[in-house]
This record gives structure tokens, C-alpha cells and sequence, in this order.
């Protein structure tokens, strides 16, 4: 369990993290969302112990990581920056790291099997392409078989095929009763992955809920509705408290009452019905919703 | 929050970080670099060859040579000569040592391998300064023997039982490992390889030439006590008035040692990374 208490970070004048609050639970995937720039790196920096908070603390286990006797067992990281030698073979490196902690050396053949880099293993990591460095940056993280696993963008240049490993290890490692702490900014790997969000927008904390409910609090739960009796339809639903606007080629969309609700008022006034569909907001379309006054660059949105 | 879930929670194995891993794991980091190989091999071919050439250039020169520059001329300092350079070699590697983690983000690895951080810093200073001690022990005892065997042709060689001449050839050494220890720390302290590279030779070869500018009777007092100096007191077997005496010499490199790591334990624990 990560525990962040008005987690702080400020670089000169930009605060990167504002006061930041959030419980990262076990036994699931919790996905740490937020557009670049947001603090998502520098939130897990701090919980690792690289960055120190300008105010606030974050524990991991009950305890701030530094104090941890023993980190690897306790957390696995993968962090965005690049974090290995480029001159030292993959194995050397990930035996360096077991040996910190008396981690013994058939553990780096187990991970480096797991992750798929058994041909490159003993190759320099200099000449590594992104989606090996990042295959190695997983095997370090799992290296000590840690109880929380904290994940930076780790699909980041994994192929599809990566994608879905990834995506299916970190929820059997969460079946486990694990930690998983991943962030994207990408939104729809989120919604595959994660079974709760935390979003975070400019440094704060915009979101801290389940990928249903987020999904759910932001749709403004429209529904398409067709009718050969467009303005009496209009009409009634108006009347029936609704918001309605009418489509160009005919196609009312309806915010405000649910669809069965507006199949029973058109029922009730003998109108006909062509189509009623409820319209389900993506993730993307929440988060885009949810944060738009958070986002620090505004996008493009169509 | 209590751990009140119904899943059963997830218990790590358990071994936690001790020193002793730590050292090992320095070993393997120092061992696994082809630029560590390749450095301290240079150091210690310069320290045999330029001994070596020294002497034969002493050889070749002696029956031209007058009787006063003869007798100026000692048989260990010929024969260590190439300290010059092999401090060179040995202070770059110790700088990079720790600078090549913060250039390539290693760094961040050790760091989150080892939170508490200092025991990166002291496994790193322990196992660099451990094996550079040994391998400059040996090579200059080689440079030392090597040279007299050519010396002897002309009568000027000594033995290591003379007087003051294996504190001189282990002087060596023990320079040699000073500053590569010297360079960690700087290396530590500036996370820059090629600023910690430069501010090491400029310690090592330009502020001497500085202080012989300085008027003569304040360069008499400062120039004994810079690091060049007491490394040239603790490598020559006789001592000199103008010089500190070697155990002076040592303790006062030990003092530059001590709070330049110091200082390097101090902004390595403090800073983010």
C-alpha cells in the first residue's frame, strides 16, 4: 500500500506537485493517469525516494521508502528516466542490483527469462533498443519479487504483443494481493488495465476513483433518439426535463433523462421511436471532461 | 489504514540490503566496465614503461653526465616516474566511477537499490580504493625492480631495503589511490565527468604552477602542503627541508581525503537525483 499525505513538490516557481493526497491499494491495478506534465514522474520519484518532497511525505508499507530495510523486496520501480549503465551487459547490471540485497543470481536468470531479453542478456545495454531497455527496466523492478510494483509508463515502446504481456502480468501480479501503481497518459491503455484511477491535472488530484464510476460521473449520459415526429418528441421531452438538441439530419440528442425514462414518455404520447441508443462516454472522453480545466497543454480535442 | 482486505496480503521474501552486498555489488559494477579493465591496465603499463624509459634514458645519458648531476639523480624517484601519468589514469577512473552513474541515469538504479545512500558512496570508495591499492602496490614494486635491474648497468641502483625506499615505492601507491579516491569525491560532488575531471587536474597540475608564481617566501609556505607536494614527500626516500615529512605528508592527504568525501556523502544524500 503507497500512502501520499499533501505530497509537495516545488522547482523554483513551478510546482510540480500540489498537496497531493492518494492510497494506492493492494490486490488491484491502480492507474495513475494525467496528461505529460501533470507530477505523475515526479509524484513517483518521491515515493521512491529519489526526489525529497518540499512538503508532505509518502509511505510505502507504513514506511518512507529510505527507511525500508530492504527496497527491493518491498518496491520495484520502473521510472521514466533511464536508469542503467550503457556500458555493462544486462546481466551484470541486474546482478548488481540482486546483490544489494543477497538476491541470488538464478533470480536474475528468472527475470530475464520472464521478460524475454535471454538472447540480448549478455549483450552491452548501450546498444539496446527502447522496447529491450524497457523489458530491462521491468525485469529490475520485479528482481526482488516486491510487494507494491510502481510502473512509469512502461508500455512505452513495447510492441503490441509487449502490450498485452504487460498488461496481463501486472493483473496476475495484482491477483496476488499486490501493489500495482502504473501511470500512463494514455487513456485507453488505462481503461484495458487499471481497476481504479487516480488522475492527476496540473499537480492535484482531479480524480480518485474506480475506472466505472470515473467513466460513469463524467458521461453526461446522452442519448440518440430518432424520430418521424421530431418537434412533438422535442416537445415532450422538454417538457419532461430534459436537455435537447436537434441533430441537422434529424437526431435529437437528449441529456438529462435516462432511456427508458424517454421510451416511456413517447409511449405515453403515442410517438414513434426509430432509435434509442444511450451513448457510454470512453475514458478518453471522461478524463477529457474531467480535467479540462486541470490540463496544462491543452490538446487538440475533437 | 489496516490491512483488513479480504484477499490475503502479499508477503515479499525477505533479505535485506547489508554491506556486505553492497560491496559486492560494487565489485560487480567496477569489474563489468571495459573502461575500468582498460584504465587501470594503462596505469599500470605507465607505470612500468615511463620507469623504464626514465632509466634507460639515465643510462644512456650517464657518461656525459657531470658528477654533481649524478649525484642528484636518485634511483627510486627515476624509477616512479611514471606516477606522473598514471595519476592521470587513475583520477579519471575514480571520477568515473560515480560519474558514469549520473551521466547514464545508473544513479537512480544504486539509489533506489540502496535509499540510505551513503553505503553506495563508502562500498564504491572501499572496493575502487581496495583494488587500485593492491594493483599500484604491485605495479610500482615492478616499475621500482624493473628500473634497477636497468640501472644497475651504470651502478646507481638501490634495493627496496634501503633506507626510506619502500615507503617511497608504497608511497607511490598510496598516492596513486589517493587520487582516485580523490576523484570519486569530486566526481560525487560536481555529478559532472568532465567538470570533476578538469577540476582534477587542475589540483593535481595547475595549481602548482600557480604557486610558483606567488612571491618566494609565501610560496615556500604553501606549496609543501598542496596534494601535489605531499604526494612528491610521501614518494621520495629522502626527505628535504622544503618538503613535509612523509608522515606529515600522509596525514595531510588524508585530511583532504576525509573532508572532501565529506562533503561528497553530504550532497549525495541531500540532493534529488
Amino acid at each position: 500500500m503507497i500512502v501520499g499525505d499533501g505530497l509537495t513538490k516545488v522547482y523554483g516557481e513551478k510546482t510540480a506537485v500540489d498537496h497531493v493526497s492518494f492510497t494506492v491499494q493492494p490486490g488491484r491495478v491502480t492507474g495513475f493517469l494525467g496528461p505529460n506534465g501533470a507530477g505523475k514522474s515526479t509524484t513517483m520519484r518521491m515515493i521512491v525516494g529519489l526526489a525529497r518532497p518540499t512538503a508532505g511525505r509518502v509511505t510505502v508499507s507504513g514506511r518512507e521508502y529510505r527507511e525500508l530495510p530492504a527496497p527491493l523486496h518491498e518496491v520495484g520501480a520502473l521510472l521514466e528516466a533511464r536508469a542503467v549503465h550503457t556500458g555493462r551487459t544486462a546481466a551484470n547490471h541486474l546482478l548488481a542490483l540482486a546483490q544489494t540485497h543477497g538476491i541470488p543470481r538464478a533470480r536474475v536468470r528468472e527475470v530475464i527469462d520472464m521478460v524475454g531479453i535471454g538472447e540480448v542478456a549478455d549483450k552491452r545495454v548501450g546498444g539496446f533498443s527502447l522496447g529491450m531497455g524497457q523489458r530491462l527496466g521491468i525485469a529490475a523492478a520485479l528482481l526482488g519479487d516486491p510487494a507494491t510494483l510502481i510502473l512509469d509508463e512502461p508500455v512505452n515502446g513495447l510492441d503490441p504483443e509487449g502490450i498485452k504481456w504487460i498488461r496481463d502480468l501486472l493483473r496476475h501480479l495484482a491477483g496476488q494481493g499486490r501493489t500495482i501503481f502504473v501511470s500512463s497518459h494514455l487513456m485507453s491503455e488505462m481503461s484495458l488495465t487499471a481497476d481504479h484511477l487516480i488522475v492527476v491535472g496540473r499537480g492535484r488530484v482531479v480524480a480518485d476513483e474506480s475506472v466505472a464510476s470515473f467513466i460513469s460521473r463524467a458521461s453526461t449520459r446522452a442519448v440518440h433518439v430518432r424520430s418521424p415526429q421530431t418537434d412533438d418528441l422535442r416537445r415532450v421531452l422538454t417538457d419532461g426535463g430534459a436537455d435537447v438538441v436537434v441533430q441537422p439530419d434529424g437526431l435529437l440528442v437528449v441529456t438529462g433523462l435516462a432511456a427508458p425514462r424517454i421510451g416511456d414518455l413517447a409511449g405515453d404520447h403515442g410517438l414513434r421511436l426509430h432509435e434509442l441508443s444511450p451513448q457510454q462516454a470512453s475514458l478518453e472522453e471522461a478524463f477529457m471532461e474531467l480535467t479540462a480545466t486541470d490540463l496544462e497543454y491543452h490538446g487538440s480535442t475533437s | 489504514m489496516t490491512a483488513t482486505d479480504a484477499s490475503p496480503a502479499y508477503l515479499p521474501p525477505a533479505g535485506n540490503v547489508r554491506f556486505v552486498g553492497v560491496l559486492a555489488s560494487e565489485w560487480t559494477k567496477l569489474r563489468s566496465l571495459r573502461s575500468t579493465v582498460w584504465t587501470l591496465l594503462a596505469a599500470v603499463l605507465m607505470l612500468i614503461g615511463f620507469g623504464l624509459l626514465f632509466s634507460w634514458g639515465v643510462v644512456s645519458r650517464w657518461d656525459r653526465l657531470g658528477p654533481r648531476e649524478r649525484l642528484t639523480l636518485d634511483p627510486t624517484t627515476i624509477s616512479l616516474n611514471g606516477v606522473f601519468l598514471a595519476q592521470l589514469a587513475i583520477g579519471v577512473l575514480g571520477v568515473l566511477v560515480i560519474g558514469g552513474e549520473f551521466s547514464t541515469g545508473m544513479i537512480r538504479s544504486s539509489l533506489t537499490a540502496v535509499p540510505r545512500r551513503h553505503p553506495v558512496l563508502w562500498g564504491k570508495a572501499l572496493v575502487f580504493g581496495v583494488v587500485t591499492l593492491i594493483l599500484m602496490a604491485v605495479a610500482s614494486i615492478a616499475a621500482f625492480e624493473l628500473a634497477q635491474t636497468v640501472l644497475s648497468a651504470k651502478a646507481v641502483s638501490t634495493t627496496l631495503s634501503a633506507d626510506g625506499v619502500l615507503r617511497a615505492v608504497l608511497g607511490a601507491a598510496v598516492f596513486l589511490t589517493w587520487v582516485g579516491l580523490f576523484g570519486l569525491a569530486l566526481g560525487t560532488i560536481l555529478r559532472n565527468s568532465a567538470a570533476a575531471i578538469s577540476t582534477l587536474v587542475g589540483v593535481l597540475l595547475v595549481v602548482p604552477i600557480l604557486a610558483n608564481f606567488l612571491p618566494s617566501d609565501w610560496r615556500d609556505h604553501i606549496d609543501r602542503w598542496l596534494p601535489s607536494s605531499a604526494g612528491a614527500a610521501l614518494m621520495t626516500p629522502h626527505h628535504t627541508d622544503a618538503a613535509l615529512t612523509p608522515a606529515l605528508a600522509g596525514l595531510m592527504l588524508a585530511i583532504y581525503l576525509t573532508v572532501s568525501l565529506a562533503a561528497a556523502a553530504a550532497l549525495l544524500l541531500r540532493r534529488d537525483v
